[in-house]
Formats: structure tokens, sequence, C-alpha cells
């Protein structure tokens, strides 16, 4: 049964989280940018970016398949279903039933899948060499975030993303050690996932360090614009979930309208503080070698179980 | 659910679990200096899950213990690591026979165990803290995890003291804690043991050149 504030709720978040998502990566690369002491780039900068990419022609390489050109498509979708699953102002959302938290990590990793294809398909060494890698990163994160997610859905009693969310936001204040391994492993897995400092640097072009922009060199265009959209939307969906799982104060309940427009300026608030310590992050840590970085996931990983066992031997008994 | 676990509980096992965590840390950690260090926090977190304990239950010897944790293991045993670390001149990176990913394997699996064989003997316990009982376990032996697969002198005496933060926390969330003569005499065996190793280091280290443990096989008489 779909409520009408439901149905606005859900245009609501999808409308806001294609607009937020460039402002979000704006925000943070002028975080990074005061902290490191350089002259700011524009808050809006994501967004010229993305019209003048959008003016552009595509250039396709010659072998390029059709692979190549339905992929930033395919990844772009992802993100907004991303987006649409993950309860960032309210937890009445319809299209939630489509994916609980396990498929969530699956819709992520449809998307890596297929960007990795298509840095594959042309041909070059690069593409291969950053599809390689991603994917290196990726089959190393996902166990991780599964951990965590499994912690949470232990907590809820269900898989389900709005569920988990509805029942820690609605609790009596509890400490939850079992929260606390499972928020540090969810920020590595986060740094990892949208390509940041301490295992990739979404600013350089440096050959031999480079993942994601190994990935996407190929691209122009229209197509490019869809990518970069696609990964400031996956930042984005990665930072709303965190907020969502630990810190879910003022995300409004089922038909409750008025806190759904109060939920937009917390939302707003919590964000600008998570870019800035996630620039604070990406300074003060040095990138890492690409070979430190199963190691670095493995500790996300250790940290997810351990959540788990704690939750298993410490909150389980009544 | 969660609801009939009172605070200082959920306090004694939020710092239960930063002791476990620390323990993970410390058999991770690659430089000598910041193991040091990590044992010290351990240390703090003890003395402070012991102070809840003693403030919840008003057992008046658990503080004289939580001062004493905070006096020797806090201060004054990482104090006298550091003076024989710069005394010894290592600033080596320390050496471990597995590679690290694979000892947090093995860690999560000692875990595993630890919680598993002390689940019975908890639902036995009354104390407010049995449910620490089995992390205490499991610091236990990821001390002794350390000390197994670490072949330079330091960390294994870090270890030996990590193993006995371990015991510690076990003797708290089980029984409230040891009289205090046996806690004393206890401590005393830790402190002379530390200083009587660290005659040992410069020993070692005056015979062989190195800190490493495995130059010590070849002292067998054939």
């Amino acid at each position: 049964m779909i409520s009408v504030s439901g149905f606005l709720g859900q245009i609501f978040a999808i409308a806001l989280a294609l607009l937020l998502a460039p402002l979000l990566s704006g925000w943070v690369g002028q975080c990074r940018a005061w902290l490191q002491s350089r002259t700011a780039p524009p808050l809006l900068l994501p967004y010229y970016m993305l019209h003048k990419l959008f003016h552009k022609d595509v250039v396709l390489a010659h072998g390029a398949s059709s692979l190549f050109r339905a992929a930033p498509f395919i990844v772009f979708g992802c993100m907004v279903l991303a987006c649409a699953i993950i309860p960032s102002l309210s937890t009445d959302l319809p299209l939630a039933p489509a994916a609980d938290a396990i498929a969530l990590v699956g819709v992520f990793g449809l998307a890596r899948i297929f960007i990795s294809l298509a840095a594959m398909d042309v041909g070059t060494s690069f593409g291969s060499l950053g599809g390689r890698r991603e994917m290196l990163v990726g089959f190393l994160a996902e166990p991780a975030l599964l951990m965590v997610i499994f912690t949470l859905a232990m907590i809820a009693q269900s898989t389900s993303v709005a569920t988990i969310v509805e029942t820690l936001a609605h609790r009596e204040f509890v400490i939850f050690p079992s929260l606390a391994f499972a928020g540090i492993a969810f920020t590595m897995v986060s740094l990892a996932e949208n390509a940041r400092v301490p295992v990739d640097n979404p600013a350089t072009h440096l050959e031999l360090t480079m993942i994601h922009e190994a990935m996407i060199l190929e691209y122009s265009g229209r197509h490019l614009a869809l990518i970069e959209w696609a990964s400031s939307l996956k930042l984005y969906a990665y930072s709303c979930l965190g907020l969502a799982f630990f810190f879910p104060w003022g995300i409004a309940e089922r038909d409750n309208f008025m806190a759904l427009l109060a939920a937009i300026p917390l939302l707003l608030f919590k964000l600008a503080i998570g870019g800035f310590l996630l620039a604070g992050i990406e300074t003060v840590s040095a990138k890492m070698r690409i070979f430190r970085a199963p190691e670095f996931l493995g500790t996300a990983f250790l940290l997810a179980v351990l959540g788990l066992l704690v939750r298993l031997m410490l909150e389980s008994r009544v | 659910m969660n609801a009939a676990i009172p605070f200082s509980a959920q306090l004694i096992n939020l710092f239960a679990s930063v002791i476990l965590l620390l323990a993970f840390a410390m058999l991770a950690q690659r430089r000598v200096m910041a193991l040091v260090n990590l044992f010290a926090l351990q240390g703090l977190t003890l003395c402070l899950s012991t102070l809840v304990v003693a403030v919840t239950t008003g057992q008046t010897h658990l503080y004289w213990s939580a001062g004493l944790t905070l006096l020797l293991k806090a201060l004054l045993l990482p104090w006298i690591l550091h003076r024989l670390i710069r005394r010894l001149q290592v600033k080596w990176e320390v050496e471990s026979l597995i590679n690290i990913p694979a000892t947090m394997l093995v860690g999560i699996a000692l875990v595993i165990i630890a919680f598993n064989v002390t689940q019975p003997i908890s639902e036995l316990s009354s104390t407010i803290s049995r449910g620490t009982l089995g992390i205490a376990l499991a610091s236990v032996m990821l001390a002794f995890l350390m000390m197994i697969t670490r072949t330079k002198a330091i960390p294994q005496v870090v270890g030996f003291l990590a193993m006995e933060n371990g015991l510690f926390l076990a003797a708290t969330s089980a029984t409230y804690g040891m009289p205090m003569v046996v806690e004393l005499g206890i401590a005393l065996d830790v402190l002379i043991g530390v200083i009587i190793l660290g005659v040992f280091f410069f020993q070692i280290r005056d015979q062989f050149d190195s800190l490493d443990i495995r130059h010590m096989e070849k002292l067998k008489d054939n």
C-alpha cells in the first residue's frame, strides 16, 4: 500500500539525491583544499563539470562495443536505485521492498562489475589494470560490508534497511559496543569503495596509483558526465547509509510529512559534518601502496566480524 | 530486548570490547613504540572497567586494584619499557613469523573458541560483568598468540604483560577480583619480571648483537 506522503517522500528523496550528490563532492573537495591550505575550488564545481561534459561530443574508441556505451547508464541507474532504497529522509519508502540490505550490496556490486567490464572492453592496458584493481578492492570490501550489515540486522531482527533504521532510531539509549566496531569497519569500507585517499586518490592521474580514474580514462562527453555523477551519487549513498545506520536521529517515520520537511536541514547538517570529517581523514592519511589495500580491508573485515561476535556474546542475553 | 542490561554493565561491556580491540591492535602493530603505547592504553581501559565494577558493586578492594592497575600497567611498566627501548636503541619494525593478515584470521578463530568455551561458564556466574569473561579469555589467548608469532624479545615481553591484563579482566569479571594479597603478589611479580627481563635484554644483545630470540636456539648442548 503506497500512501501519498510515502510516494511524495520517495520522489523527494530521489530528487534530493540527484541534486545534492554533486554538491557533497564539491563540499568535500573544498574542505580538502582548506585543510591543505590551498585555494579552494568553487563549491559548485561538480555542477559546472557536469554541464560542460553534457554539452561535449562523445568520442568512442574503435574497439568499443555496445557494453562500453551501456555501462554508464547501468552504473548511473544502479546508484539512483541505491539512493532510492536508503532512508535518507524518511523510512517510509515505497521502493524499499525492492531490495533489502544484502541486495543493496548486490546493487553496488552490479555497478562495479559493469564499470570494470567496460574498462576492459576497449583493451587499453590502463583500463584493464584499473578494472582488475577495482575488482580486488571490491571483493575484499564486500564481505566486510556484509558483516557490518549482519551485525545491524541482528540488532533489528530484519535485513530491510528501512526496518533497521526504524529500530535504531526509536530505541532508548543503549550503548552497543558492536555498533562502534561496525561503525569503524563501515567507515573503512566506505573509504575504499568510494576511491578515497588511503586506498585511491580521486584527484590524481598518476598512472601507478590510480584505480577509479584508470577505469574511466576512455570515457568522454555525456558518458563521462554520467559516470562522474554516479560516483558522486555513490558517495552520497554511502554517506546517507552510514548516517542512517549510526546517527539515525531525526529521520521521519511513516505518514509524518512535517517530520520529513524537518529532516531535510538535519540531513544537510549531518552531510556537511560528514563531508568535513571525510576531508579530514583524507588530509591526515597517506595514500597506501596498492598491496597494502588487502591489509586495510582485512582489518575492516576483522572489525566487522568482531562486532558480530561481541553482539552475540555481550548483548544477546536478555 | 536490551533494556534488561543496566547502564553500568553496558559501560563494562564497552570497556571490555575496547580491551579486545586493543589486543587485536597490538597483534597487528608493526612498531615497537606504538606497541608499548597500546599496552599502556589497554592498562588504562582495564583500570576504568575495574573502577566501574567497583562503583557499581561497592567492593572497596576493587578501588585498590584499579589504582594499582593504573599505576603499574598504565604508567610504570610502559615507562620502564620506553626507557629500555631508548637505551637499547631499538627502532626496528617488529618482525613476525606469519604475516599480519594471517595472524588476524587466527586471532578471530581464537576469539570464537574463547567465546564458545566461556559461554556455559558465564551462565553460571552471577556477577554484573559475567559477559566479559569470554573477552577476557580471548585477550589472554590473543596475547599468547602474539608471544608465539613474534621473534623479537620486547614484543614477547609486551605479550606476556598483555596476557596478565587479560587474566586480571577475567578475575574481575568472574569473581569481582582476587584477594588483595594475591593481587599485590602478582603485581610485584610482573614488575620484578619486567625488570629482570630488562637485564636479560642487555645480556642477549651483548651476546648476539641482536634481540632476535631465534639466536637462543644455538645455545643447546650437543
